[in-house]
């Protein structure tokens, strides 16, 4: 069970962090919303709860709500870039479909 | 597969919902687009990678306009069509301009504000602004995958309420929800005030192309007061241009210039300023359309004191301002450097010896107040980022106030009072049995009306007649958060208001922001018309080939008389397709259409005969059922 970024995203993430001051980490999470059923979160973290799962990835701490773990086990964070845009791309294999646009996905 | 950005704890944006803001910093030279990207303000760069988007724009005689690097790579080749240095042009009229006889442009004095005559029409300086900040709005949104929220958008702290109305009707022109318009030094601040976050007075010299502002701001626990400015909205990088250009001219003595060659050398001058920032002398060789040419070296020490006039002219605004806080340079606790021409080492020296302190440079200069609205931009969508939750103060920059009998000046608001602001004052009549009067809202200064810029008029009627001096009228002035101001008048005694409609006199109505917005959508339409000749034309093309070709293979199906109509038809389409006529078009090809159609049906016997030509029933069947 593991929850990782790539080399590329750890980078970027650390120096947010650096950037921001202050945070523990990264969290990733799964709601419910959106057009097909689930939604990503991606935040920086100042409070861990009790609860929270933590993976380590690239010196990142990774902190992930023990609901949203079966979700996202086995998913890599990566930093694209897309023409003028770039930012964070989750690469999750339990993702059976997803909207068009990806930021709402069905597993 | 959409791609995240990282939020604040808690604060994660529904699917669909991201709240997209950018900080815009619209230059005399150079314009900028940042946005807050997972915490942090970046500037958006275009596909080539560079930050920076010249603030040029030049027309086309088929109506389209160019923007940026391509437009000036054509400054020196087409001068009357490229519009450099807009931002000097907005809300003013010609009178205002410094260096008018210079400019190469057409200008029309329209009532409010000159209009420049181009080859793609006459263009006012909003239209210019808005062709730049439309092309930054694109850019914005291809590298934020959306669309955009709101945009904050800078202007010098100068600017007077016809320009920054000028400013926000650019904006709306290009597409833009502007969120606010923010003071240049007040988003440097910004900037800085994030990344640094130390308490103190502090002073931002923004020397840009075309504007000096100077403001004395406080920064305490995150909360930003500017307690005074200054400055001069006629007065940057470009008049540095035109000291060297100038001086070129003295050493160099041509014939007289035409307007491209005041372009090349304008350009040349530019280089120039731009290599000794970091070398001692800068060499200017330029060849002239005469065949002349000018081939000089300019040591930085000469550069030096033909500028020390301009510089010594930001030195008084900056001790104003600082005399309009109850300051004195050494309260002064950092400077902060704003504009591409601070990296002038001369400035950077001049503000260091009237401080007597190293100036802050440690950001861009170019990119600063870019960044600072960005951030602001951010904030003002409700996407916080951490626990910056600061105010906001911002000041007006000249007193507002009214005209009163004998054409004197009664000033409602003072200048650098914070706003937003609302300010009432109670006047009179001045004859007995006077039922109405005429309110001036005036711009300034100075005590006289004619010295002042005249913003408003509007009247109240219907006061009840009285003795002179017994009504009791209150003038109430408001400014927004944009330092735009509202008026309006009561008579106390019977509540009778005014319907005012305030419009600085400089600015442009809703009809004519409106008749622009129409005017681009009857674009829309040429263009859609424009569009469907184009495919016409293809259309037509398509078929005298195809026509062609079949003649090639196949003349033999058809009489010597039925290839000269074939031809002649032909012939009057290709001559069509010249023209703009679409109808015009489609009637030529339904005309080669119809007499090729009899050749048409005889290729198709021909080619039937030919694939069924000694095959049996049998195979054919077993085909058709494949």
């Amino acid at each position: 069970m593991a929850v990782t970024l790539s080399e590329r995203a750890a980078k970027h993430v650390a120096n947010y962090l650096q950037k921001r001051g202050k945070g523990f980490g990264l969290r990733l999470g799964v709601r419910t919303s959106g057009c097909s059923g689930m939604a990503y979160k991606l935040e920086f973290v100042d409070d861990v709860q009790s609860e929270d799962v933590i993976f380590e990835s690239h010196g990142i701490k990774v902190v992930v709500d023990p609901k949203s773990v079966p979700y996202l086990d086995g998913t890599e964070l990566d930093y694209a870039r897309e023409g003028l845009n770039e930012g964070f791309k989750f690469n999750n294999p339990n993702v059976k479909d997803q909207c068009g646009c990806g930021e709402s996905f069905t597993v | 597969m959409a791609l995240f950005q990282i939020a604040e704890p808690g604060e994660s944006a529904a699917p669909h919902e991201h709240k997209l803001a950018i900080g815009i910093d619209l230059g005399t030279t150079n314009s900028l687009v940042a946005t807050v990207r997972s915490g942090l303000p970046i500037v958006l760069s275009d596909e080539q990678g560079r930050p920076l988007l010249p603030s040029v724009v030049r027309y086309l005689k088929d109506g389209a306009c160019e923007t940026g690097y391509a437009a000036q790579a054509h400054q020196a080749s087409d001068p009357k069509n490229t519009v450099v240095s807009v931002k000097r042009f907005m809300g003013r009229g010609i009178k205002d301009i410094a260096h008018v006889e210079a400019m190469p442009y057409d200008f029309v004095d329209a009532p409010g504000m000159l209009k420049i005559k181009t080859c793609a029409g006459v263009k006012s300086p909003v239209e210019v602004s808005a062709d730049i900040l439309r092309t930054l709005r694109e850019r914005a949104e291809s590298a934020l995958g959306g669309e955009l929220v709101g945009a904050v958008i800078t202007v010098p702290a100068y600017f007077d309420d016809a320009q920054r109305q000028a400013t926000k009707d650019a904006a709306k022109l290009a597409g833009l929800n502007v969120l606010r318009l923010l003071n240049e030094p007040t988003a440097a601040a910004i900037a800085y005030g994030l990344d640094n976050a130390a308490e103190g007075i502090y002073a931002v010299y923004d020397l840009g192309g075309g504007t000096f502002d100077i403001s004395i701001l406080k920064l305490t626990k995150g909360v930003f007061e500017v307690l005074s400015t200054g400055g001069d909205s006629a007065l940057g990088g470009d008049d540095f241009d035109h000291r060297i250009f100038c001086w070129m001219l003295e050493q160099a003595r041509p014939q007289p210039l035409s307007p491209q060659d005041a372009r090349l050398l304008m350009t040349k001058a530019r280089e120039a300023k731009e290599f000794l920032s970091t070398r001692n002398e800068a060499p200017i060789d330029a060849r002239l359309a005469s065949g002349e040419s000018i081939d000089l070296t300019l040591p930085v020490e000469t550069f030096a004191s033909i500028t020390q006039t301009l510089i010594s002219k930001t030195l008084q605004s900056v001790k104003k301002a600082l005399r309009d806080a109850g300051l004195k340079a050494e309260d002064i606790k950092g400077v902060v450097m704003v504009g591409g021409a601070t990296r002038m080492p001369q400035v950077q020296r001049a503000v260091g010896e009237f401080f007597k302190q190293e100036p802050l440079t440690n950001l861009d200069p170019d990119k600063v107040v870019a960044l600072g609205a960005a951030t602001q931009a951010n904030l003002l969508v409700g996407n916080h980022t951490g626990d910056d939750d600061w105010l906001l103060l911002d000041v007006i920059p000249l007193s507002l106030g009214l005209e009163t009998m004998g054409g004197l000046v009664e000033k409602v608001i003072p200048r650098n009072s914070t706003i937003p602001v609302a300010r009432a004052q109670e006047f009179t009549t001045f004859k007995d049995g006077q039922t109405a009067m005429a309110i001036h809202v005036v711009q300034g200064e100075r005590e006289l009306v004619d010295d002042c810029r005249s913003l408003a008029r509007f009247e109240l009627r219907g006061i009840p007649p009285m003795v002179a001096g017994a009504a009791r009228i209150r003038v109430t002035f408001q400014v927004d958060a944009d330092g735009l101001l509202a008026a309006s008048a009561r008579e106390q005694t019977t509540g009778v208001e005014a319907a005012i409609s305030v419009k600085p006199s400089y600015g442009l109505s809703d009809d004519e922001v409106a008749g622009m917005l129409k005017d681009s959508m009857t674009h829309a339409k040429d263009d859609a018309v424009r569009r469907a000749l184009k495919e016409a034309q293809v259309e037509a093309q398509r078929m005298i080939e195809a026509t062609r070709a079949a003649l090639e293979s196949d003349s033999h199906l058809l009489a010597a008389d039925e290839i000269v109509k074939i031809e002649a038809a032909i012939e009057k389409l290709q001559l069509t397709m010249l023209g703009d006529n679409r109808r015009h078009i489609n009637l030529a090809m339904d005309d080669l259409g119809f007499v090729t159609q009899t050749f048409a049906q005889r290729r198709m016997d021909q080619n039937i005969k030919r694939a069924l030509a000694g095959r049996t029933v049998e195979e054919l069947q077993q085909e058709a059922g494949e």
